[in-house]
Formats: C-alpha cells, structure tokens, sequence
C-alpha cells in the first residue's frame, strides 16, 4: 500500500547528520550508535537513550532496507538526524513506494497480534516516539520526531 | 553481538550479548532451531547483557515459542531490565511468555 501523506514541512537540509548506505542490515548498527550519542551529549533522558532512540531507528531503518528497498543492496537509504532546539528529528528515505501507516498501526488492534511474528516495528516507532510521519517525494520517507524532556 | 551457548541434555540456555535485532536475528533463531532439533525441550533465553531488542527479535522469540511448544517443550526469559520489560509490555509479549528477574529463578522448577 502506497502513503498518500503529503510532505510535512520540515526538509532534510537542516538536519546535519547524513548517511546514505546500500540496503544492507549490517549498516543499521552504526547509524544507531551515532544518534544515540548525538542524543547523549544534547542532554536526552539516559532511557531515551538507551531504548527509545536505537529502538525506533533501528525500526525505520529496517523497515526502509527490508520492505522499502526489498533487500536490493543496489538501493540507498538515507539517514538524516538533527538535534535542534532540544528536538531529535530523524528522516528515513529508501527507493520504495511506500506503506499505509494507519493500516499498519491497525495491525495492533488484532486479536491475534501479540502471537504474530512480524507487524511491532511500526507500532514501536509511534510507541517510543512523540510523532511519526510518513510521505512520498522521490522515495518514501519516514520521520521520527523526540522532544526531550 | 554474540550468543553464549550451554547445553546440558534437554536444557538449552541462551545468553544474548548485545542486541538482538534485525541484523543478527536469523543467526539467533536457527542456533536455537538447531538445538532443538537436537533434542533441547526446556530452552531459557537469557538477556542479562543484552541492550536492546527490535521488532524483529521479539518476532524471532515468538515464533521460536511456537516451535519449541511443538516439541513438546517450554521457553523461558530472564535478565530482562527495566527497558527490556517495557517492551515487553508495550507490545504484550509479557502475557505470551515466563519472564524471570534472574537466571536463576527461571531455573527452578525447569
């Protein structure tokens, strides 16, 4: 299923932290450590930290190699992150076209969720996060957003 | 990230050391496929060094609930801190799985 969000406002210019890496989940890992540094040193709660932050990426990122890019080492993902104003936001493009978000967070409603092997990435994104948005413009981007506290 | 392994006939204990994520999520479950193939039954996954866990590992300790219940045998979880729990409860996985504070209470009666 396609995103039909528009593209928010924010761009991805503003945001200092840039990685583009082939579709490849042995790249996720250091992508994760360097954000939850920057997260460190800008003050974030040590829990944010530690669970939040490497947990929802982690998400976005594997979400974007796995489902956006099918796997294609050929294909990017880009990573972008900045801390501004004590607000982590993160934006996660990869080549693909990509997915409803409120039918994915239905996932969660379904009796048979808590048994199922696959469909908590999205649900942990807008767990672990203050707002997660979605939207289609040259590749699917998703953008995590964390307000620190 | 690494996996320590003990083996003693139909106990299999897991300990996961670093995080257990989509990049090494497959390793994990065929190590534990593997064993039980080999006749481990009461399988214990313990997380006292483990970071964190994404989506992908909590799928991985699902469908190996599933497989080892099969078999005829049980899972249990231990070490999971106060980060590891909220997971567990965000998700429900608290409700699906025998979660102990320490190794060793998973052990008794196991």
């Amino acid at each position: 299923m396609r995103s039909s969000a528009s593209k928010p406002g924010r761009s991805t210019s503003v945001l200092p932290l840039q990685w583009s890496i082939a579709s490849d989940v042995a790249e996720i890992e250091a992508i994760v450590n360097a954000v939850s540094s920057a997260c460190v040193a800008a003050g974030f709660a040590e829990k944010v930290c530690r669970l939040n932050v490497p947990v929802a990426l982690t998400e976005a990122i594997a979400n974007a190699i796995v489902r956006g890019n099918n796997s294609d080492v050929s294909r990017r993902v880009l990573v972008c992150a900045g801390i501004d104003n004590g607000t982590l936001c993160i934006e996660v493009t990869d080549e693909g076209t990509g997915f409803d978000l409120i039918a994915v967070r239905a996932m969660a409603e379904a009796p048979d969720w808590a048994t199922r092997e696959d469909g908590r990435g999205v649900f942990l994104m807008h767990a672990l996060m203050d707002k997660v948005e979605t939207w289609c413009d040259r590749g699917h981007t998703v953008r995590l957003v964390l307000r620190r506290t | 990230m690494g996996f320590v392994i003990e083996r003693n006939d139909e106990l299999l204990t897991v300990a996961v050391d670093g995080q257990l994520v989509v990049a090494n999520r497959q390793e994990f479950k065929q190590l534990v496929l593997d064993e039980v193939e080999q006749g481990a039954r009461r399988v214990l996954i313990d997380f006292t060094d483990t970071g964190y866990i994404d989506s992908s590992g909590l799928g991985a300790l699902v469908s190996l609930g599933k497989r080892i219940r099969e078999h005829g045998g049980e899972l249990r979880l231990s070490g999971l801190n106060e980060d590891l729990r909220t997971l567990f409860e965000l998700t429900r996985l608290d409700t699906l799985f025998h979660l102990y504070d320490v190794r060793s209470d998973a052990l008794i009666g196991f």
